[in-house]
């Protein structure tokens, strides 16, 4: 007996909403039994895991910022998704705009006006699109595929950084360790709310809100939908695919470089060697998990922000090692997953005895 | 459905009270750069912390995070230990030094420890160890046992503390083989067992038949092993990893210093010092001399015992890199030279990265 895979004709819309809700309740299922089996008591752990972050002002504030850089990548991501423009770079775009962002405070540190902050955003927005403008110049005029480009600028970036930390921008401070000196209070993103989040958060949601009107209520985001779908179909309407493709990844660069500045900013103060946790991929999963849709990405990033600030907290009350954390948090993404591809396929039983003939019909 | 949904809340909130209770006196916490498995730098602070649960038993609670990146993620690390009522933290890596700083700055009750830092508050504590004592020690070993009259040097970053530990093994070469030779590689990073194999095998193909290193993982060891040539542990003893190959080890023990700690607040008399203590205090280790002619190990035993006695391996002479005077003879450098050493002696056969 095997197992095929066939398309639904409708897809259930109750079904579209509820899914979330039923992965969720089958990561937390598996979660306890997970914890049982390791000697801890299910229901703490998932206490711990799923509720404790949320019931605590501060914890409720760290993961909302470590959801922020998620959001605002994926918001950018998610329009060039929409628009057939497969950009996989997006974590050399966040690290090339912390650097582009980082050039005022580290080579100018005397300049501290109400100034800095925001050139230093624009200057991260403008190095991350620049950055995002090769693999798109390339696509446009040599054909070449944007999903390699854009991911081997990646290393490219990562590497840019790594030099300029060890060499000309290290702190003169530093005792020699790979690190640039401390940005000042004039170039660090302020503190909201008295703790762990910063500007950096309602900066996010106001880009996510405009973006999820331009591509709802917006001839661009016609444009941006009917160029992924039928690029023919849009061409006629006057529409072109090599200005939406430079459009595209300019502004996912961009709202990347930016993400990358204001993280650099607000939450290390200082350029380090590495300087993101993967941001930029992890950003992809969370676009597609929001469904390409900019509300969506929001809730998506706070869940997958709670997985993390959840695996810290059964590790520090229940000594979990942090590789049973990341298991969950893998578990989380595969039940989301497996019930979206239900809600567009259902699953048949194929009998080895059944004849040839029925199998070929479908 | 809804009595389910009734009953799971009453169950959270049963859960919820019950862990927020808690009998132990201190709570202390641990932040680890690595995983706990590294059998290196962060095991030995594990190790010191269950030294912490055995000494205290129920007076004292513990909890650690392991693997926690430098960054924003250690600043919020350290703040949950904060906020869930830890009364001391030990953050011990390097790159923690300015979220310790930020966090201890918004909890002015709670002590913080930093490991090898730089940088103290009221409440911010700074510990280290003598490690370039030992460092003495294996140099001389090493020109003892070694054919070839080259070393190879496994090096993590170009700070003062790795760059003391390789001034002091040539020197303790030095001692015994005034033309010792050492090459070091620089590999960029505290833990990455592929990068520190590479090295190794790279510095014996180089005509190294002594290899020792100032990374965490047992990775250059067991290249040694496999190789025939010989080496020293890191932090921790690694006999189990290189059975032939490992001479001795410089272990860190972290554990009467967390466990004095520890005592203090429990105590209320801690506070905010910069420890650096060595071999004569426990703080470091040799493991037992192993795989050695008698002579070599009485004569490492010799100087072990010269140190504990207050003897400091960098005194004079010590000739600069560049022919310039360090030390004259019989002068030793003061602390602060040793700890801000940003300079090679004479015989390393490398330009250090400035």
């Amino acid at each position: 007996m095997r197992l095929e895979l066939v398309k639904r004709k409708e897809r259930s819309q109750k079904m579209a909403l509820l899914s979330p809700i039923i992965a969720i309740g089958l990561t937390a299922l598996a979660a306890a039994l997970i914890f049982a089996i390791s000697g801890h008591n299910p229901l703490v752990g998932l206490y711990k895991f799923f509720v404790e972050p949320l019931t605590q002002e501060w914890s409720l504030q760290a993961t909302i910022a470590k959801a922020t850089p998620l959001v605002l990548i994926g918001c950018g991501l998610a329009v060039c998704y929409l628009s057939n423009n497969w950009n996989i770079g997006a974590e050399g775009q966040f690290v090339v705009g912390a650097l582009f962002g980082s050039a005022l405070p580290i080579l100018l540190p005397e300049f501290e006006s109400g100034a800095t902050l925001p050139l230093m955003l624009i200057f991260g927005a403008v190095g991350g699109a620049l950055w995002a403008l090769i693999p798109a110049v390339l696509k446009n005029w040599f054909n070449t595929n944007e999903i390699l480009t854009s991911l081997m600028l990646v290393y490219v970036a990562s590497l840019a950084l790594d030099y300029l930390v060890r060499g000309p921008w290290r702190d003169p401070d530093g005792y020699n360790f790979p690190e640039s000196r401390m940005f000042s209070d004039a170039a660090t993103v302020p503190d909201v709310f008295g703790g762990a989040m910063s500007l950096s958060t309602p900066i996010t949601i106001v880009i996510a809100l405009i973006l999820a009107v331009v591509l709802a209520k917006t001839l661009k985001g016609f444009e941006i939908r009917v160029m992924g779908e039928s690029p023919r179909a849009g061409s006629f309407a006057g529409f072109s695919a090599k200005r939406l493709t430079l459009f595209s990844f300019a502004l996912a660069g961009g709202l990347a470089g930016l993400a990358g500045t204001m993280e650099v900013s607000g939450g290390l103060n200082q350029l380090l060697p590495t300087i993101s946790p993967g941001y930029g991929f992890t950003a992809i999963i969370v676009a597609f998990l929001g469904r390409l849709n900019p509300i969506g990405i929001i809730i998506a990033g706070f869940v997958l922000a709670l997985s993390y600030i959840g695996g810290e907290a059964v590790q520090s009350a229940m000594g979990v090692s942090n590789k049973i954390a990341s298991v969950i948090q893998g578990l989380l993404l595969f039940f989301v997953l497996a019930c979206d591809t239900l809600i567009l396929y259902r699953i048949r039983f194929v009998s080895h005895h059944a004849p040839a003939g029925e199998a070929s019909h479908v | 459905m809804k009595s389910l949904l009734k009953a799971t809340v009453a169950a959270f909130a049963l859960v919820a009270a019950g862990s927020a209770a808690s009998a132990a006196d201190v709570k202390a916490c641990f932040i680890y750069v690595g995983p706990i498995g590294d059998f290196g730098w962060s095991y030995q602070h594990d190790q010191g912390r269950l030294a912490v649960e055995a000494e205290f038993g129920d007076k004292v609670e513990t909890a650690y995070l392991e693997s926690v990146p430098e960054g924003p993620d250690a600043e919020r690390a350290i703040e949950r230990f904060a906020r869930e009522g830890c009364n001391i933290i030990f953050t011990t890596s390097f790159g923690y030094m300015n979220q310790t700083l930020k966090v201890a700055k918004k909890f002015p009750d709670v002590k913080f420890e930093h490991a090898t830092g730089y940088k103290t508050a009221d409440n911010v504590a700074t510990y280290n160890s003598k490690f370039h004592q030992g460092r003495y020690i294996i140099g001389q070993i090493a020109a003892k046992q070694s054919k070839t009259g080259v070393a190879g040097y496994i090096a993590s970053f170009p700070i003062p503390e790795v760059v003391a530990g390789i001034n002091a093994f040539l020197l303790g070469a030095q001692s015994v083989n005034p033309d010792f030779k050492l090459k070091v590689v620089w590999v960029n990073t505290w833990f990455d067992p592929g990068k520190e194999a590479d090295a190794a095998k790279a510095l014996v193909d180089q005509g190294a038949d002594i290899i020792t290193q100032h990374t965490d993982s047992t990775a250059p060891l067991q290249v040694a092993q496999e190789r025939g040539v010989h080496g020293f542990g890191q932090a921790s003893d690694m006999i189990n990893f290189a059975k032939d190959a490992q001479y001795t080890a410089i272990i860190d023990d972290w554990a009467p210093y967390y466990v004095e700690r520890v005592q203090e607040v429990l105590d209320g008399t801690w506070k905010s010092e910069s420890t650096w203590d060595g071999l004569a205090e426990g703080h470091v280790v040799m493991a037992p001399y192993t795989n050695l002619p008698e002579d070599v190990a009485e004569m490492a035993e010799a100087t072990e015992a010269k140190i504990k006695g207050g003897w400091e391996p960098f005194t004079g002479p010590i000739t600069k890199q560049d022919g310039s005077v360090a030390a004259e003879d019989g002068v030793p450098l003061d602390d602060g030279a040793i700890l801000g050493m940003n300079w090679y002696v004479q015989g390393v056969d490398d330009k250090l990265p400035q």
